[in-house]
């Protein structure tokens, strides 16, 4: 498929199913963006494991660090790539690797973050990939939250929205 | 495609009609109690779930309201509505036209540095760059933007931005914002434009190249004359991270977020989280919330006022061309017009409906004719439901000098009109008697 752009529904399909995420570049510093956005998706009710093998061992927001996918002991249905592009390739081959093991159905790569090759081999394999976006934007736009702060969300319905419990 | 997605509002980005989006752009049903109208939330303060959730937002971690000084619901709705009519990434509404214009130049202007503005701006402009800016030590050269060269030539090390306005007030002059744009990005400054007279139902600068558009709301935007406001629009396109230093406001960690550096943390978003965060943080210039309101309501009807504000004008305009009392009509929807062409590429639906015209007997028939007209409001503003009257030489443009007059096409003879809603006859028919009473007063003075 084509990313340059993604419908609405193909993002909200991805955002609905997944539920543990594993996050390759998170950082322990509370002002990098990778903390940001791992914090918004906790607070939204998503598991984010944190992978970056330089603070392997340690703990970021409550979760221990793993170095690489393979060694996260558990399953997880989505890769969110928080590295520069010219990495994205080869984490992409793990997660191909590992895909039944973990039950990986989605490649996500950040906000400038694209490699077109490695989104073919993961489509090829199976898996749905979104490049050039961050899950936290996106999570906010399509949930209202993002037009807070002034944004276009191109979100336009006449249809009341859906007040949830907590 | 599930249920759910359709129930959202799933439609492909971009896929809806700028009259839908002047309706619904940001504006869904309020969702706890289905109020279909935008709640005016009259309102300072926001309730935090816990102390963990009030660190998320004052870290700016998370999306969310702290304080109606940086954001209100009732004003997010306007923003957004305006970032999507316009074309940009975000909006940050602001008290006026005015607060809109210090809160754009605030987010990257050090002291020292410069920007290059057109000559032909509204007066107020000319004065808050040209005087008030300078209590900041912001630098303003105003040039003839007709003139590239004259624009290249002007660009300085320190030169931040180049400022004009799509349709000038009060000259009927149309800028050529696609030539501007390619000398903006030649120099890596942003190109601003004031899209106040045109309104984006006429002309989107952001799809000309421009990084940032800004407006007087209070205009056609509220369209009834009713509420004072402002707003900055971000395209989102401008790379502030390869412009390196000139930009520190954006790309440089910001000490009182603990360092956070606004270009790499929120990319496209950075402008206008800046506008909010610090902007209106630090200088206060708030729009109400009652204001967002009244402009929300105006906007719902944008489309449909502005093309009868510009086929009223054009038959106005028409009608003075071929009077005896008038030296020159200057509206750039006439095809003799020396702005005819660019307004044909820049505003083809219509241009606009305020334009200045000349009177042969100068001053003294300009000051009768303001005040024999009877429908016509003798008063400063423009983009009112109603028609408008001004001589700008004794009031948006007395603080001026003769020269800055001339140049900004506000000279003794000048008066500038901004036709409204009314039935064009009867405009038509008020003008045509005020100017054979002002033209007999002036015979008579003669003798």
């Amino acid at each position: 498929m084509q990313h340059d752009s993604y419908s609405n529904a193909y993002i909200l399909s991805i955002l609905r199913s997944v539920r543990t995420i594993a996050m390759v570049g998170a950082s322990a510093k509370w002002n990098r963006p990778s903390h940001f956005a791992m914090k918004y998706l906790q607070e939204k009710g998503y598991r984010v494991i944190p992978v970056n093998p330089g603070q392997a061992g340690g703990e970021i927001l409550g979760e221990r660090v793993y170095a690489s996918l393979a060694e996260i002991p558990e399953g997880f249905e989505m890769v969110d790539i928080f590295r520069a592009s010219d990495a994205a390739g080869g984490i992409v081959d793990e997660a191909i690797s590992l895909q039944t093991e973990k039950g990986i159905e989605v490649i996500w790569m950040q906000l400038g973050v694209r490699d077109d090759a490695a989104a073919a081999r993961a489509e090829a394999a199976g898996m749905k990939v979104v490049m050039d976006r961050c899950p936290k934007i996106e999570f906010g736009r399509l949930n209202a939250e993002l037009a807070w702060g002034g944004f276009d969300t191109k979100v336009i319905t006449a249809k009341r929205r859906r007040v949830r419990l907590a | 495609m599930s249920r759910n997605a359709k129930r959202e509002g799933d439609q492909a980005p971009d896929s809806y009609g700028f009259e839908t989006r002047m309706i619904h752009a940001g504006a869904q049903p309020e969702p706890v109690t289905g109020a279909r109208q935008t709640p005016i939330f009259q309102n300072t303060s926001y309730a935090f779930h816990d102390a963990e959730h009030a660190a998320s937002l004052f870290n700016l971690q998370t999306f969310g309201f702290i304080y109606s000084r940086l954001t209100n619901p009732t004003t997010a709705v306007l923003e957004e509505r305006l970032a999507s009519l316009e074309g940009g990434r975000g909006a940050t509404c602001t008290a006026s036209g005015h607060a809109a214009q210090l809160l754009t130049f605030f987010a990257f202007m050090e002291p020292g540095d410069h920007f290059i503005a057109s000559t032909r701006l509204y007066g107020g402009s000319i004065t808050q760059f040209g005087k008030t800016f300078r209590k900041f030590d912001w630098h303003v050269s105003f040039v003839d933007v007709e003139e590239p060269e004259a624009v290249r030539r002007a660009l300085t090390p320190k030169t931040k931005a180049i400022f004009v306005e799509s349709l000038a007030n009060p000259g009927g002059v149309v800028s050529d914002l696609e030539a501007l744009a390619a000398i903006a990005k030649e120099a890596g400054i942003p190109l601003i434009v004031d899209n106040t007279l045109a309104s984006p139902w006429l002309c989107r600068p952001i799809e000309w190249g421009a990084d940032l558009v800004v407006h007087s709301t209070t205009k056609f935007l509220s369209g009834n004359g009713t509420a004072m406001g402002g707003a900055v629009i971000d395209s989102g396109g401008f790379d502030w991270t390869a412009a390196g230093e000139r930009f520190r406001g954006l790309n440089a960690p910001e000490p009182a977020y603990h360092g956070l550096a606004f270009h790499e943390t929120f990319g496209d978003l950075a402008f206008t989280t800046h506008a909010h965060a610090v902007g209106l943080r630090d200088l206060g210039t708030t729009m109400a919330p009652q204001h967002a309101f009244l402009t929300l309501l105006g906007t719902e009807t944008l489309a449909l006022r502005m093309e009868r504000h510009c086929s009223n004008a054009l038959k106005v305009a028409a009608f003075l061309a071929e009077q005896e009392a008038v030296a020159w009509v200057s509206y750039s929807g006439l095809p003799d017009n020396p702005y005819h062409a660019l307004a044909n590429k820049y505003l083809p639906r219509g241009a606009g409906s305020v334009f200045t015209f000349g009177l042969k007997d100068g001053y003294a028939a300009g000051v009768r004719l303001v005040e024999e007209v009877n429908l016509f409001s003798h008063l400063a503003n423009v983009g009112d439901t109603r028609s408008l009257i001004l001589h700008p030489a004794s009031t948006t443009h007395r603080q001026l000098s003769e020269e800055q007059r001339q140049a900004a096409g506000a000279g003794e003879e000048v008066i500038r009109l901004s036709i409204g809603l009314e039935t064009v006859e009867d405009l038509i028919a008020d003008l045509s008697q005020g100017l054979e009473t002002a033209a007999l007063a002036a015979r008579r003075a003669a003798v």
